[in-house]
């Protein structure tokens, strides 16, 4: 039992947060929201110069073989940056489709561009009424050849806009909900019959809905068995679960200094308002719920590499649900502390609340999975 | 980062739990599995058994008797320990005093009272909080003063657990009222048994007589009962409060607790079936379960930590354990009492003596749903580790 990172680990976190201590700082990250697309072609360069684009991948992929600790390191870091780019939606999902299920033709064909920077993807899943269920499929994939054409819409698409490569959920046989009969498709973007609605999301980045109209894909396009790859969505949406929880982490350390920052120097009736108990045991309390959530972010971690996956998806599933309540309060309290600065645009706490109150809403809230712990008879 | 725990660890875990198995006498278990209290005899039976193991004072220095284990399987031990459950060695001898006397005590004083801690032939209890003095501790008013050879000591102390059944205490005495009021203070260890002590039940809420009011006379005390030096007594007793960092979190506990109410819950009925299979019900387990695990996983951080880092500086996780512990422990009684609703009521109808297995579980429910909420409150109210996390690791 060990929790602390070995000397590689170390080094890897050195080296990202030194690259975001110099290229992201609230200031920059406001200019990078104003570039096309809503973030930083320049900043992914790095990450692709300092190899974290490829961490997670094998090295015959030509990556760095990571593992889900070094996953964890660079989440944390992005999340306490507030980072913008799409490496959750490239690298963690997409590029978890190719890890897990890719052929060595299609990992060929995108795992390098996604490893130098050149390309990225985007996971096309959520639908008008799937919620948070991912076998929850209306969108259908018809055999016509040897390919499929696809037919659908879906919405909220992280990187949906900019994305070269869209990661698409789409039903090959039976009806909505059934558990089987769900494929994995790599749909190129600018596909005939793909149509795009873009928009900023609350929390800074960038979204698209998108409809599929008979787009057509060849017999490649399938990533795993088009017809039962429930289990392998489970699986990538898993470790996108742990990502995100790390992230949080990363969310909540920075917004608990920076309220902390803010009750020590904000100064009221003469004094520091940090001096008053009422403040103190609030800030506590935000400290109690982000480390009871880093214990949970490292369990996630842990539990993903868990073989029996009904053990993997109960651990992640009760990391969500830890996270989703500790990002609530710290959230929160973070804006309550603040008082009416916390309200503006201009200060920057709102925007890690905002980040933060998304990240609950994602692949699953606080509810859902409680239900899915509970369902599958609890963790003791 | 490693989770697992080594081939080594788990075999110590399986040794650990075939002895309770084998030695702890099933009638105890059953009664602190049901939340009973148990009588001096059964815990002295027991706390002997474990001594004569050698795991009687199992984190104590090896040349007093201690085991030498790994933080990892102290933590393996204590896990085993309370969610089998068995009792836990006597916190007042084993975790509080004893430490003091072999880090601060005289030859003599370690020779004369170590042995006698570790196989409980003394029940020790602890002087330290007065009617005025709670969370301000520094502010007591028992008073010892010197006169000749011995040390004449009156006041009162409160809350004192278990002292019914003492043979010693332990007692933070003001040797000086001129000194700031931490600089004034002495650590005097005492016979209950010395003329002028009086000891008087506090009835608690759930009807229980575990606490006591202790009132001293004029009580004499040979001079070399003082441990270390006069007017050191409050670093000793800091130094005794922070010696038991990860024990305080009662994970173990919990999870035995969490383990009966879903075999509870999967025998009582609500609306025609087992409450276990209502949807809100067991969702309000499952958080309380993940809850329980953040904790555990926050536990096993500051005892990986003290492994690698040895105990000198504090993890700042382990601000945590405390007060999400105490919460934890309390929510389970509160669980307990939703399974068992309307049969909470009935009070103490068939006695607490556990001869009646079949008829009287749920008489304890209540009583230990009220007794609970001290959990919050001891060891440094819930309020207080706030004010430590503020001061401590956020600097405020």
């Amino acid at each position: 039992m060990d929790f602390d990172l070995n000397e590689e680990q170390r080094l890897l976190k050195e080296s990202i947060d030194g690259l975001l201590t110099d290229s992201y700082d609230f200031e920059q990250r406001k200019k990078y929201m104003k570039e096309k697309g809503g973030w930083s072609k320049a900043v992914w360069g790095k990450l692709a110069e300092q190899g974290l684009l490829g961490l997670p991948f094998a090295e015959a992929d030509g990556g760095f073989g990571g593992g889900g600790v070094e996953t964890m390191i660079v989440m944390e870091a992005l999340g306490k940056a507030l980072v913008l780019e799409p490496y959750l939606a490239t690298v963690v999902i997409g590029g978890g489709f190719l890890r897990h299920a890719g052929t060595d033709a299609q990992k060929a064909a995108h795992v390098p561009g996604i490893i130098d920077g050149s390309k990225t993807l985007a996971f096309a899943q959520l639908e008008k009424n799937s919620r948070y269920d991912l076998f929850d499929v209306a969108t259908t994939a018809k055999k016509k050849g040897d390919g499929w054409v696809i037919d659908g819409e879906k919405f909220v698409v992280l990187n949906g806009e900019n994305a070269d490569t869209l990661v698409v959920t789409a039903r090959t046989k039976g009806d909505r909900r059934d558990k089987t009969g769900v494929g994995v498709f790599l749909v190129p973007a600018n596909a005939k019959g793909v149509a795009k609605k873009s928009y900023p999301t609350q929390d800074g980045l960038h979204a698209a809905d998108i409809t599929f109209t008979g787009v057509e894909v060849g017999a490649d396009a399938a990533i795993g068995n088009p017809e039962d790859s429930l289990a392998l969505i489970e699986r990538v949406v898993d470790e996108a679960r742990v990502a995100l929880c790390a992230e949080a982490v990363g969310l909540m350390d920075e917004s608990l200094k920076t309220t902390v920052e803010y009750i020590k120097t904000r100064k009221q009736f003469g004094v520091a308002i940090g001096s008053f108990q009422s403040l103190q045991h609030r800030a506590s309390d935000m400290f109690v719920a982000a480390e009871q959530a880093r214990s949970m972010s490292m369990f996630a971690t842990m539990a993903n590499d868990f073989e029996n996956a009904k053990e993997r998806s109960n651990a992640i599933a009760a990391a969500k649900v830890q996270i989703g309540k500790s990002l609530k309060f710290v959230g929160q309290q973070s804006i309550q502390l603040h008082g009416g600065i916390g309200m503006t645009m201009e200060a920057k706490i709102g925007h890690y609340f905002k980040r933060l109150t998304m990240i609950e809403n994602t692949f699953g809230d606080t509810d859902y999975h409680q239900r899915r712990v509970a369902d599958a008879g609890g963790l003791i | 980062m490693d989770l697992a725990f080594t081939k080594e660890e788990q075999a110590f875990r399986e040794e650990v739990r075939q002895f309770f198995r084998d030695n702890v006498p099933p009638d105890t278990r059953r009664k602190m599995v049901e939340g009973r209290h148990l009588s001096k005899d059964e815990m002295v039976t027991w706390w002997r058994i474990l001594n004569k193991k050698g795991w009687g004072v199992s984190h104590w220095p090896k040349q007093y008797g201690g085991t030498g284990w790994t933080s990892v399987q102290h933590y393996i031990f204590n896990e085993e320990l309370q969610s089998y459950p068995a009792p836990q060695p006597l916190a007042f001898g084993v975790s509080m005093v004893g430490p003091v006397i072999y880090t601060f005590g005289n030859e003599e004083q370690k020779k004369k009272y170590l042995p006698r801690i570790a196989n409980v032939d003394d029940w020790w209890c602890q002087g330290f909080s007065e009617p005025g003095s709670g969370s301000d501790l520094a502010s007591l008013r028992t008073k010892a003063e010197r006169k000749g050879d011995k040390w004449i000591i009156n006041g009162q102390k409160t809350w004192t657990t278990l002292a019914q059944h003492a043979d010693m205490i332990f007692c933070l005495c003001r040797t000086d009222n001129n000194a700031k009021k931490q600089m004034g203070i002495s650590f005097i260890v005492f016979s209950m048994k010395s003329k002028g002590v009086t000891v008087r039940p506090i009835q608690t809420i759930d009807g229980g007589h575990e606490v006591n009011e202790v009132f001293f006379d004029n009580v004499e005390v040979p001079i070399e009962n003082l441990i270390g030096e006069e007017n050191k007594g409050w670093d000793y007793a800091k130094f005794l409060l922070g010696n038991e960092r990860t024990g305080i979190a009662r994970v173990g506990v919990s999870k035995e607790r969490l383990r009966r109410i879903r075999d509870l819950a999967g025998k009582v009925e609500s609306a025609g079936k087992p409450i276990l299979e209502d949807p809100a019900f067991r969702e309000k387990l499952a958080a309380c379960e993940i809850e329980l695990k953040a904790l555990e996983l926050t536990q096993l951080r500051v005892v990986a930590d003290e492994g690698k880092h040895g105990k000198g500086k504090p993890n700042p996780a382990s601000s945590v354990l405390k007060i999400k512990g105490s919460e934890i422990q309390q929510t389970t009684t509160e669980l307990l009492m939703e399974v068992i609703g309307p049969f909470a009521a009935p009070y103490d109808v068939h006695g607490d003596d556990g001869s009646n297995e079949a008829m009287d579980w749920t008489a304890q429910i209540a009583p230990s749903y009220f007794n609970n909420r001290k959990v919050s409150i001891y060891g440094g109210s819930n309020e207080i580790q706030r004010n430590i996390i503020a001061k401590a690791v956020l600097g405020l």
